[in-house]
This record gives structure tokens, sequence and C-alpha cells, in this order.
């Protein structure tokens, strides 16, 4: 999802830094509360991102014979919110495009707009919904995390064809880019859902009481039959 | 979820990756990112600023992307461990107060 340094002109890469820029000071806001309301979230936070860290430098095969890189924004979104993950991705795009010469400076506003903002404020709404719906807590930390990871290519797609239409136009254009993206995440997309419900599944029998008071997931109730708090 | 069940998932995780490398051994597996960015060279686009610095090889740059993975996975094995020994613990001093 990376938008190579230099690819995006004038004007596409301020706009992409004027739409990115006040959500993740919105995230920083939503950081310092956090950290004030609820200091035992710190490891929390140190863990999504070592998160975010690993599955980001991954860079995977995937069956269309091409590779690409998970994000592992979708879980931080569902754990630390989506704002706070913005913060999160920005410094991880900042390490890749400074030592890495991945991703790049100029584009550094869209490659937090898809990854660090729209993938994770998409899995935080896929979460919420999924909790409304009474799904298990797996199967919507699934969703959330391999549907936020498949959006951020998307929009990825989307970004590009909005600069580079073909002959055919945007669309023509969005479906070139997404054949290259949005397609080869696929199955990358599944293995960051499932790794993330791993990760998820301990947090919540080991951090309960912690991701309770910051209100991801209510623990058990008598009346409740889903989670198991204790087992084992 | 027990530790079986993580296992059980993590090879699936596994054979989702490693089944391409078998179905088709063949293919080149560059990039996504590189993809895109040939795709776009392609139309005659320049791009108008490079990295201010780039691994000088395949070498250092998979050196780096290596200590990227490895620093995120000892802060995950760091979290995973002390909560397990602090919990073990804890049951610990409980059975030591039963008896």
């Amino acid at each position: 999802m990376h938008i190579m340094e230099g690819f995006l002109p004038h004007p596409w890469w301020e706009i992409w830094f004027a739409i990115a820029l006040p959500i993740v000071a919105y995230g920083v806001y939503r950081l310092s509360k956090l950290t004030k309301k609820i200091p035992e979230a710190k490891p929390l936070l140190a863990l999504m991102g070592a998160f975010i860290f690993v599955l980001s430098a991954l860079k995977l095969p995937s069956v269309t014979g091409s590779s690409s890189h998970p994000t592992g924004a979708g879980l931080a979104a569902v754990v630390v919110g989506p704002g706070i993950t913005s913060v999160l991705s920005i410094i991880v795009l900042i390490f890749q495009a400074l030592l890495l010469a991945h991703g790049g400076l100029t584009t550094l506003g869209a490659n937090t707009f898809s990854m660090g903002i729209v993938g994770p404020f998409v899995a935080y709404a896929i979460w919420i919904a999924a909790k409304k719906v009474r799904l298990p807590t797996s199967v919507g930390i699934f969703l959330a995390a391999a549907i936020g990871d498949l959006v951020t290519y998307v929009v990825t797609s989307a970004q590009l064809a909005l600069v580079f239409p073909t002959a055919g136009g945007f669309f023509d254009a969005f479906l070139t880019f997404g054949s290259i993206f949005a397609v080869t995440q696929v199955p990358l997309a599944i293995g960051e859902g499932l790794l993330a419900v791993v990760l998820f599944d301990f947090l919540a029998k080991y951090k309960g009481q912690l991701l309770s008071a910051m209100k991801v997931i209510k623990l058990p109730t008598p009346a409740s039959t889903h989670k198991e708090p204790k087992q084992q | 979820m027990n530790t079986k069940h993580y296992i059980i998932i993590i090879a699936v995780v596994i054979a989702i990756f490693a089944i391409p490398l078998i179905i088709f051994p063949n293919a080149p597996y560059s990039g996504a990112d590189s993809a895109a960015e040939e795709a776009i060279s392609g139309q005659g686009y320049t791009p108008w600023f490079t990295p201010l610095w780039e691994p000088p090889s395949g070498e250092i740059e998979s050196l780096l992307f290596a200590l990227q993975a490895a620093i995120g996975a000892m802060i995950i094995g760091y979290f995973v461990g002390y909560e397990r020994g602090k919990k073990a613990k804890k049951e610990i001093k409980e059975t030591e107060t039963a008896q």
C-alpha cells in the first residue's frame, strides 16, 4: 500500500496531508487522554505498535504471484481505537520512509490516510457492528482485521487512480491498480485476521479487566454465555 | 481457545503463505508496491521527489526490514511472557495460601 516517494504530484500530496494530519492530531489527543485516564493501557499501546511493526515488515507471497505486506492496524483500531492507531501507523510509515526508502515523505499523508485512517476506522466500525449483532468475539476480530487490511489497499488503488487515470478513465485505472494491490492482498488479509484473533484472544484472557475498563469488551456476566474469562 | 487452537491457527497462517510458493514456484513474487510504481512509470510519469536516503543494497534493505520485525516481535514476546509469568505467580500464591 506504500505509494512510493515522489509518486503523488502537486496538489495531491498536499491534499492527503491536509486530510490526514487533523486526524493524526485527534489521535494524539486521544492518546494523551487514554494514558492519563488509564495509565495501565501503556503496555497495550506498545503491543499494538509492535504488532503493526512486525506485520508491516513482512512481505508475504500471494496467489497472484506477487508479494505484499499486511498492516496490523485493524487489531490496534479495535483495542486502542482508530484515532490512536493513526498515530501508531504514521510512526511506522516515517520509519519506513526514512530508513527503508519504502513509501515516502511526500506520500506520507496519502499512506497514513489509507493505512492509518480508513483501514482502522473501517475495522473499528466492523468490530462495533459485530458486537451489535452479537457475533462471536473471534469472528468480529477476524472480520475487522481482515477487512481493515483489504480496505487499506482499495484506498491506495483509488488514490493512485485519481492521479493516474488511464485512457479508460478513473474506474479503469482503479481496476488496474486494484488488481495489483487488492487481489494480491486477499490471502494476506485472511492471514492478518487469523493472527489478530490469536493475539486478541490472549489479551482477553490475560488483560480482560483492562480491556473492559477501556470498553473494548464487556466482561461476561452470568447472563451472557459467550466469552470464557478464566479458562485454564 | 487454548494453546492447541493457537497452534492450529498459526499453522493455517503458515499454510496460506506456503501454498502460493508450492503452486506457482516460478512466479516472480515481486512487490505489489513496485508493480504499481512500474504501471505509473509506464504512463511516462517521473517522480518529482526521491528518497532522502536509500539502503545501498538489497542486503542492507532486508537487514532493516528484519530489524523492524525483530523489534516488534521482541515487544510482543516480552508482553506475552510477562503476562503469563505474572498469572502463573499469582496462581502459585493462591494455592500456597489455600493450603
